[in-house]
């Protein structure tokens, strides 16, 4: 984040820190499958997730000490956004969600530290999580449904005469769902990273006179960046919530 | 509750925790849920509008440009399915600034806030 030795130097670039590294070398069948830092900070945050719920939730008092409340919150959190959004038969997919609202709040909250790496930063990544949903939302869609889940793509209270007309329209709004949900997080976490480092150059820049200025501008996008951090991880899954409703409720 | 009910503790606690949750689920539901609060709040909503608008175009002309190079018409179908991924990118929006969600078939809109004006609450009063 804020690493002005990198940004000052000036043979940095504020987009240095969305380089992949590879860490440990490996190739499997001609493919380059190294252990990168991105990669890292994935398992960093899977370990920070399950340490965070395992621990926190080990004493299992009737009464939750702060640890335990924050875990209590954060499931709490996510089971009444799939309850209000899906309903009563959204339960099964809970797991499937929280692990994605976790993953991806810690993804962007944990590239927020510094000299740390955002992996929601690369479309690579958001791109895989959103098809990954398209695809098990649109299998869920044709399990429940069978064919008549193409009615999904027949706006009712249309005449027969506009349905070539509405059905690509609708067709093409589905597929920009995988699109929009992966292309928001990306945007929003290398934006905000990018306007970050670029402040922060400022700051070694301008030196001991000026640099007051953007400084306070960093501690204030700081802010900002953490507040959008948590809203993009909420925005992803409820949206996954949306299309899961969706795809159970066709009528 | 009163002092006079003693000898059976569980019942009690179990019907006072069913009807403790029964009211929080009304309460929530009557605040529109949080949910819904946060997601059409005015920063949740700009920071989705934008690209719902874009990301329908370009799957437009990706089609377009895709099926061309396929049936070898060049420009005329990527001029077809860039009218209709504006189409779809506007209805995009259309949805999302009005229902909830970002659904497909704005049947699911109209059919929603019918549902929600016959029963006491949409989808989000639990149970549906």
């Amino acid at each position: 984040m804020a690493d002005p030795g990198h940004a000052g130097g000036g043979g940095h670039s504020p987009l240095a820190q969305f380089e992949i590294h590879s860490l440990i070398p490996l190739q499997l069948g001609g493919i380059d499958v190294s252990y990168t830092n991105s990669a890292l900070v994935m398992t960093v945050a899977l370990l920070a997730a399950t340490l965070f719920l395992t621990l926190g939730m080990r004493r299992h008092a009737l009464v939750p000490g702060r640890w335990q409340s924050m875990a209590e919150m954060s499931y709490e959190f996510v089971a009444n956004l799939l309850r209000d959004t899906v309903g009563h038969e959204g339960r099964a997919y809970f797991p499937f969600v929280f692990t994605l609202f976790m993953f991806v709040l810690l993804g962007n909250l944990l590239g927020l530290v510094p000299y740390s790496f955002t992996f929601t930063s690369h479309i690579v990544v958001t791109f895989t999580l959103a098809i990954m949903i398209f695809i098990g939302v649109t299998i869920l869609g044709f399990v429940k449904h069978g064919l008549h889940f193409f009615s999904f793509f027949v706006p009712p209270g249309v005449s027969i005469v506009l349905w070539p007309l509405m059905i690509p329209i609708e067709l093409i709004s589905y597929l920009s769902r995988p699109i929009s949900l992966s292309v928001r997080l990306f945007a929003n976490m290398t934006a905000g990273h990018t306007m970050l480092k670029v402040f922060a150059g400022f700051v070694v820049s301008l030196g001991v006179i000026g640099g007051w200025l953007p400084l306070a501008f960093v501690i204030a996008l700081t802010g900002l960046e953490l507040l959008i951090a948590v809203l993009q991880a909420y925005v992803f899954t409820i949206l996954t919530c949306f299309y899961i409703k969706d795809a159970l409720h066709l009528h | 509750m009163n002092q006079g009910t003693e000898p059976a503790p569980p019942d009690d606690f179990d019907a006072r925790l069913a009807r403790a949750r029964e009211r929080r689920r009304e309460r929530d539901a009557g605040a529109a849920g949080r949910s819904g609060r946060l997601a059409q709040s005015g920063f949740g909503l700009a920071l989705r509008i934008g690209v719902e608008l874009v990301a329908a175009l370009a799957v437009g002309i990706g089609i377009g440009l895709l099926l061309d190079r396929w049936l070898g018409t060049t420009p005329w179908l990527m001029v077809l399915f860039f009218l209709l991924g504006g189409a779809a990118g506007i209805f995009n929006v259309i949805r999302v600034a009005t229902g909830m969600g970002g659904t497909v078939g704005y049947r699911r809109a109209g059919k929603g806030a019918a549902k929600d004006n016959g029963k006491d609450r949409g989808p989000g009063a639990g149970g549906t």
